[in-house]
């Protein structure tokens, strides 16, 4: 084991919390049970992973050891990296090939190899037939930078895959191209969304959960919850507008449904309209260049706090379609231009 | 469009009625339930509306002070007060309407000037308290006051009438600015 592995897993190591250390090095499995339970993990943080190198130089690791390490720390710490979204097309003529991961992980790799020469690509599965890659870039002649890998999240037989976001812009065409002709697709393309929560960003765009049309029932238990409130409530309090309310939760739950939103945690709109204004004669009415401005929503919860808007009795229900868009355009970025 | 008058409808025995106006209800919601605890001889009752004019198919019994919430966190929130103003008569504002602000704690996530509801307040010549409503203590402060005008504008404290306590508060607290 050479010191740049060594050095590498020390590194990986020592960001693992003490609380999760003991799981993630067991679905590493890369150090036995019998080893693990050698180590005293009451030590002090830095003696500990120099054991556990210690140990790790015994059974001669090697870098894709070292990056699958990597890779399950990402995997557990998935909502510190922000992920861009990709859709892939096929030719309209293109048949349906039948999927083997075996290849798609051979010729992904060959792609960026003949390309960069010095790139190391590491594969993970992972539950819902994906695949975790995790890819650490180099050039013709500089060995690959194990610490600004860029992590690629592909399910199988699906036209998206999530990329997290690094500072090397360059790499991600060569990337794209990767993904496209292992995959078997014809064309990439990046989507307006991204977010922090790649599950979330998952369950938008494979539709996976309840949106609409479940309402036809909804009735009841609408009815049901007001009931409720009602018996809670001081008959002496009335509320003048409770079939308003009433509206305004019928309205919100048609849109945003009964079940907890998504995690997305921001929106962004690039308005570039011209100024309208029914007061004419405005310093700004004459302009003829369009009004250039962005408007950013952040929120630990974005979806969640746009439904409670209405309710809350902050905004008007229905809300804008340019805000409840967001799950069914499967975008969070916007550009907004006159018609 | 109904205007709501004060003198419409014929007292009932012992009652007194608050409106609250005012579109968030969590805001809303506690100060009704505050006022209810407070130990007080008349019946009191709390209506709360988001916005006026009123739904006019129901009966209510009489209005005896109208109270307009406005969060200085959000635009929104004057915007409707003043629209919800236009339905009211002019008699009212004989004592009987209140202004009550609340978010000033905060002031970062301020999006209306204190300035403007004052303005407000002059220009219909009523009194206008702030509170921050999400505090507790201040809250249940605040609905003392209330069930404490509300009585006095119900005609239930002998010997001072709704007219009489808004030139007292004015006196005292929000000079106009022509006073000034």
């Amino acid at each position: 084991m050479d010191e740049i592995v060594a050095e590498f897993i020390k590194r990986t190591i020592l960001k693992i919390p003490m609380a999760e250390m003991m799981t993630i090095l067991k679905a590493w499995d890369f150090l036995s049970e019998s080893q693990l339970q050698t180590i005293n993990f009451r030590k002090r943080k830095e003696s500990l992973v120099h054991d556990l190198v210690m140990l790790c130089e015994e059974k001669h690791a090697n870098v894709n050891d070292a990056a699958l390490l990597d890779i399950i720390y990402t995997q557990f710490h998935r909502h510190q990296k922000v992920w861009d979204v990709f859709q892939m097309t096929k030719e309209p003529g293109e048949d349906i090939d039948l999927f083997d991961m075996k290849q798609f992980k051979s010729s992904f790799k060959r792609i960026l190899q003949r390309a960069l020469k010095n790139v190391s690509v590491t594969f993970r599965d992972a539950e819902e037939n994906a695949v975790w890659i995790r890819i650490a870039w180099g050039t013709q002649c500089k060995k690959p930078n194990q610490y600004k890998p860029t992590y690629v999240v592909y399910y199988s037989q699906t036209p998206y895959a999530f990329i997290s976001s690094s500072r090397l812009r360059s790499s991600i065409p060569l990337l794209g191209q990767a993904l496209t002709v292992a995959s078997k697709h014809h064309r990439i393309v990046k989507m307006d969304f991204r977010s922090r929560y790649l599950d979330s960003l998952k369950a938008i765009v494979f539709k996976q959960y309840n949106q609409t049309f479940e309402t036809h029932n909804a009735t009841t238990p609408l009815q049901e919850r007001n009931l409720g409130l009602d018996i809670n409530m001081d008959s002496r309090i009335i509320h003048e507008n409770i079939i308003e309310k009433d509206r305004v939760q019928r309205v919100t739950q048609e849109i945003f449904g009964d079940y907890p939103q998504p995690r997305l945690e921001f929106a962004q709109y690039k308005l570039e309209t011209k100024f309208k204004s029914d007061l004419n004669r405005g310093i700004l009415a004459e302009r003829k260049e369009p009004l250039r401005c962005l408007v950013k929503f952040s929120s630990p919860n974005l979806l969640e706090a746009l439904k409670s808007l209405a309710p809350a009795g902050i905004a008007d229900a229905p809300l804008s379609p340019l805000l409840t868009c967001i799950p069914q355009k499967r975008m969070n970025y916007f550009k907004i231009k006159d018609k | 469009m109904s205007v709501l008058r004060p003198q419409d409808q014929l007292p009932g025995l012992n009652a007194a009625t608050i409106l609250l106006v005012g579109k968030e209800d969590a805001l809303l919601q506690p100060l009704a339930d505050s006022m209810l605890k407070e130990d007080c001889a008349s019946t009191l009752r709390v209506h709360l509306a988001h916005s006026l004019p009123l739904p006019s198919d129901v009966n209510r019994p009489r209005i005896d002070l109208i109270v307009f919430v406005v969060n200085l966190h959000s635009k929104y929130s004057l915007q409707n007060v003043e629209e919800s103003l236009r339905h009211v008569d002019a008699t009212f504002f004989l004592g009987k309407v209140g202004f009550l602000v609340t978010g000033a704690g905060r002031d970062s996530h301020c999006s209306v000037h204190r300035n403007s509801v004052l303005k407000l307040a002059q220009a219909y010549r009523s009194p206008l308290l702030f509170c921050d409503l999400e505090v507790e203590g201040f809250r249940v402060t605040m609905a003392q006051r209330l069930v404490r005008m509300l009585q006095i504008c119900a005609g239930h404290v002998p010997g001072i009438s709704a007219l009489n306590l808004l030139s007292l508060m004015r006196s005292s607290e929000n000079p106009c600015l022509e006073d000034l």
